[in-house]
Order: C-alpha cells, then sequence, then structure tokens
C-alpha cells in the first residue's frame, strides 16, 4: 500500500536500479508482498482472470490485424481468409470472438460480487466508479469489434447504435452523420471503427491501472464485509496465497473458454453474420450479442425513441452512483437478509430482461420487459435507499478474524 | 468587512503582465481550437461523398402497384406506383390518428408517386414493403408500420418516413437529390 517499501534488493544490479527507478520494489509491494485478507472466496479471482483475458484479447487481436482489411469491398473476404488460409487463423479468430464473450461473462460475475458484498462503499467508491468506465469502455470496444467482420449482423448492429445518437434533439442527425463519416454505414465507417477498436483495449489498460492503484490504496473489500485491522493476524501476503488461487481459477476459466473455441464457437454467434452486408436488406431479426440484451430490452421496452435511448444509458451510468443509492453501513450481503433477497430477485430480473431481449418486442415479451425495465431502476432508486434507512441488519463480525472464527464454530 | 466599493478601490490596476496573460491564453486558446477543428472534422462526409448527392430514376418501367428500391446517398429511396385504390387510402386518413400528423398532398409530387427514404426513422433498419396492418411499410427491427403514404402509424418510430428533395425532370423520370 503506502509508506516505505519492504523490498531489499540482494543483487548489486537490483540495487544499483532500485536506487534509479524503484520497479522491483513496487513490483514486489504490490504483487508479492502486498496483504490480501484471509478470508477472500474465489469470487475475489474474477479480477486476474479479467486481467488475463484482457491480455489474451489484446494478443489475439494483434495477431489478427496482421491479416484484416477494413475496407468494405475486402473486409467480409478477410475475415474468411482468416479462417480458412491462415496459418491457425481459425483458432485465432474463434478465440478472439469467444474471448469477447467469456470477458463479458467475467466481468458481469465481477460486477455482481461487487454488488453483493458492498464493495462499491466508502472508502472504495473511486476504485467502483473506474470500474464502471472500463465496463463502458468494454461495451464500446466489444461493439465497435463485432462490426469488423462486415456480415449482416455486423451491419444493421452498426446502424442501429449509431442511430441511438439521432435521437438527441436538433444536433442528433449531425453526430450521426459525423459517427458514420457518410450519411449510412459504409467504408469511412469501418475503417474508424477498425482504428478505434485498436485503441480502446489501451485505454482500457489505463483505466485498469488507476483501478488496481485505487483497489491497493483501500486494499480489498472481502466477504464479512469488513476492514482489515490487523494485518499480521487477518491478511495473506499475495504471493504465493493469492497468485496461487488466482492462477487455479484462470485454470478452471480457462477449461470453459477452450470448449468454447474448440467445441462450440459458433454458439453465441449468430448465423446471419456469415452473409456479407448488404445496405439494402435487413435481416427479418436483428439480435445483438448475448452480453448487451439485458440494455437492448431496456432500450425496446420504452415506446419514446430518445427515453429509450435515455434510459439505456441511464440503465449503465446508475452503476456510477451506486455508492449514493445505497448507503447502509454494513457493507457484505452476508449480513443484511432483506438486501439479500432484492439482490437475487434484481440478478433474477437481469437474467430476464437478457432472454426479453433475444425475443421480438410484442405482445406479452414488450410487457414483460416493461415491468422488468420498471423494476431494474426500482430496485436502485427505490428498494436500495429504502433498505439503507429501514433494514433490520444481523450484527456484523468484529473483525475479519472473528468472522473466520466464527464460520469454524458454527460448523462445529 | 469591506463595502463593495471599498473592494473596487482596493482592487489594483490590471497591469502589463496581466494584459499579457489574458492575451497570451486568448491566442493559445485560438491555436488549440484551430488545431483540434481538422481532428474533429476529418469524420465528416469529404466531398467526393457529398458530391454523389444525387440519383436519377427512371419511372416509366414502374408498373402500378410496384415498389422499386434505388441507392441514394448510400441509403435505399422507395418509389412507390400508387394505384387509386391506395391513393384513396392514403387521402382518407383522419389526421387525429397519425403520431405525426402530415397530410397525403404534403408527402407527394403527384399522387401516384410515392418517394420516401426507405430508412425507418426509429434506429435506420430498412422496412419491407407492402407489410404492416396498413399495408405500407414494417420495420422488422422494432415492430413500426407505416401506411401508404410512409406516415407512421404504430410501433417505436417517432417520425415518418423522410421524404427526399426530388424533382420531376419530364413525366417519367425524378432526380432524387
Amino acid at each position: 500500500m503506502s509508506g516505505q517499501s519492504q523490498y531489499t534488493p540482494k543483487s548489486d544490479f537490483a540495487k544499483w536500479l532500485e536506487r534509479r527507478l524503484p520497479i522491483l520494489g513496487f513490483v514486489y509491494d504490490s504483487f508479492v508482498a502486498y496483504p490480501t485478507p484471509k478470508n477472500l472466496n474465489y469470487m475475489w479471482t474474477f479480477g486476474a482472470i479479467l486481467s488475463f483475458m484482457l491480455v489474451a484479447q489484446i494478443v489475439t487481436g494483434i495477431v489478427l490485424a496482421m491479416h484484416y482489411t477494413p475496407e468494405t469491398t475486402l473486409a467480409f473476404d478477410s475475415v474468411e481468409k482468416i479462417m480458412r488460409d491462415v496459418n491457425w487463423g481459425w483458432v485465432l479468430r474463434y478465440a478472439h470472438a469467444n474471448g469477447a464473450s467469456m470477458f463479458f461473462l467475467a466481468v458481469y460475475i465481477h460486477i455482481s460480487r461487487g454488488l453483493y458484498y458492498g464493495s462499491y462503499k466508502e472508502p472504495r467508491e473511486v476504485l467502483w466508479i473506474l470500474g464502471v468506465f472500463i465496463f463502458m469502455i468494454m461495451m464500446a470496444t466489444g461493439f465497435l469489434g463485432y462490426v469488423l467482420p462486415w456480415g449482416q449482423m455486423s451491419f444493421w448492429a452498426a446502424t442501429v447504435i449509431t442511430n441511438l445518437f439521432s435521437a438527441l434533439p436538433v444536433v442528433g442527425p449531425s453526430i450521426t452523420t459525423w459517427l458514420l463519416g457518410d450519411y449510412a454505414v459504409g467504408n469511412a465507417t469501418l475503417n474508424r471503427f477498425f482504428a478505434l477498436h485498436y485503441l480502446l483495449p489501451f485505454i482500457i489498460v489505463a483505466v485498469v491501472a488507476l483501478h488496481v492503484w485505487a483497489l491497493h490504496v483501500t486494499g480489498q473489500n472481502n466477504p464479512a464485509g469488513v476492514e482489515v485491522k490487523n494485518v499480521e493476524k487477518e491478511t495473506v501476503p499475495f504471493t504465493p496465497y493469492a497468485t496461487m488461487k488466482d492462477g487455479f481459477a484462470i485454470g478452471v476459466f480457462l477449461v470453459l473458454y477452450a470448449w468454447m473455441v474448440f467445441f462450440v464457437p459458433n454458439y453465441l454467434g449468430h448465423p446471419d453474420n456469415y452473409i456479407e452486408a448488404n445496405p439494402l436488406v435487413t435481416p427479418p431479426h436483428i439480435v445483438p450479442e448475448w452480453y448487451f440484451l439485458p440494455f437492448y430490452a431496456i432500450l425496446r421496452a420504452i415506446p419514446s425513441k430518445l427515453l429509450g435511448v435515455i434510459a439505456l444509458f441511464a440503465s449503465i451510468l446508475i452503476l456510477a452512483a451506486l455508492p449514493w443509492l445505497d448507503t447502509s453501513k454494513v457493507k457484505s450481503g452476508s449480513y443484511r437478509p432483506q438486501f439479500r433477497k432484492a439482490y437475487w430477485v434484481f440478478i433474477a430480473a437481469c437474467v430476464g430482461l437478457g432472454y426479453l431481449g433475444s425475443q421480438p418486442a410484442e405482445g406479452v415479451f414488450l410487457w414483460c420487459a416493461r415491468i422488468l425495465t420498471f423494476y431494474y431502476f426500482f430496485h436502485f432508486l427505490f428498494i436500495l435507499p429504502w433498505l439503507s434507512r429501514n433494514e433490520k441488519t444481523e450484527p456484523e463480525p468484529e473483525s475479519i478474524e472473528a468472522a473466520v472464527n466464527g464460520r469454524g464454530v458454527s460448523h462445529a | 468587512m469591506n463595502t463593495k466599493a471599498d473592494s473596487s478601490e482596493s482592487r489594483p490596476e490590471p497591469s502589463r503582465r496581466d494584459i499579457l496573460y489574458v492575451a497570451t491564453g486568448a491566442a493559445a486558446a485560438v491555436a488549440v481550437g484551430g488545431v483540434v477543428w481538422p481532428l474533429i472534422a476529418q469524420m465528416n462526409p469529404d466531398a467526393s461523398t457529398r458530391a454523389l448527392a444525387s440519383t436519377e430514376v427512371d419511372l416509366a418501367a414502374v408498373p402500378a402497384g410496384q415498389i422499386i428500391t434505388v441507392k441514394w446517398r448510400g441509403k435505399p429511396v422507395f418509389v412507390r406506383h400508387r394505384t387509386a385504390d391506395e391513393i384513396k387510402a392514403a387521402e382518407g386518413v383522419d389526421l387525429k390518428e397519425l403520431p405525426d400528423p402530415q397530410p397525403d398532398n404534403a408527402r407527394v409530387k403527384k399522387p401516384e408517386w410515392l418517394v420516401v427514404v426507405g430508412v425507418c426513422t426509429h434506429l435506420g433498419c430498412i422496412p419491407t414493403g407492402k407489410e404492416g396492418e396498413f399495408n405500407g411499410w414494417f420495420c422488422p427491427c422494432h415492430g413500426s408500420t407505416y401506411d401508404v403514404s410512409g406516415r407512421i402509424r404504430s410501433g417505436p418510430a417517432p417520425s415518418n418516413l423522410e421524404v427526399p428533395d426530388y424533382a420531376f425532370l419530364t413525366d417519367t423520370k425524378i432526380k432524387i437529390g
């Protein structure tokens, strides 16, 4: 965290370097000696899994960019060439495309962990808000990347999403034309989407660095939700404890990832995206990638273009306001019986919205989406503030040490 | 507590240095604006894209009842040769029923020919012709329906299909854009 480094350089070279650039000490303090609460469960391994996925996406992405052509008449064919001709191109592309899904799966678990254990609460507000930024940049990157293969879904996803901005009064249509570089999605659009898709992951790396920095200032939250009081007794050093546990979790996660890549690489894709983009024909059912479905359902649930777009953005941005909506002093959901129920209902509502986003926006589906959209905002704007004031929470453990011992006793 | 008069009296005259600060700041702001402008403006359509902005269409080959799609500015434009029944249906609508009220005669130059941009005003999908409750267009993406005048009748789209600028060059030829 802060203060004097715990690193003692041993070799002459390390001593020489440390006096000029204390990078070895920085790495040692951040990833070796760094104290982690000893009661962390496996939900706390997703930070490491996400770091791994970010690197995996950047590495596979850079090599794919060596074979991809961002030009409308060549893009689709260059992707097919990657699949058929480029050495190992098929595995690289499947790893990258499914990697995006695995990345979002991990980030949703990571966010849900934070929601349950109150990781957004004082003093971790900035850490949390940086996380919301990372999530938004991830969504932008995922969307831009989906356009690049220049299939039918790519083209119409680009059309629908850029048209969201046309909902803005007065300046909307000019902003859309400015974003597209043309009056419709075309070559200018594809080219700039490629440039931005290449740029944004590195912006994510920068914000992740801030996210980890903020984490190392406040220290990690933990399942008990009480802060570390006695570093000696209640924490263990990052290495070997967290590194080994994270490594094991990444291994398990990789089993699922590899299974997706090698056995069902197109399960999460849409067959329409193997048809080259046609600006004159819209496919009968436009559905975004699974990780956008809940937000898509919210967009379609509102029968007004502008309000639908506002609700879509609000549903993401409201996460940033969470530290001020849920003001309960008890962090962990483990000691908040009513919050716990509300939490699981909320998760179910999100999953429900995801399902509805994949269905046609009509009849009973539309009404369910409206009810769940209302509930989504009701949870943040009413249930959480209300619970903060009125919930009768269970007693928190006095310390992490007490939480760990208490658990042992109750099982005995 | 100083009174207002006191504080203005005690404020020193602007010095040469203050004026230099403001002038330097203003010059820097202009310079930054000048540098940023090309970086922003490069994203807008260039002159070669804007030059493709008009298209001529021969109507002689379109029989009554048919809709043809032509490409204009990268977008589809629907040219619909309306039948007498369709014209009657379009003209007979009570404007109070319409979300975006517009009489049919404000949307056509000749009643037999409807020319509209084939882009749903919701989120830009392309509606399919002669479908939906009003036999005009139906958007497959989010379920908006349009009538035979291209006016929005139901669904999330906020406004009628756009009527592009066009002119009849002869009785059987139009120029869009």
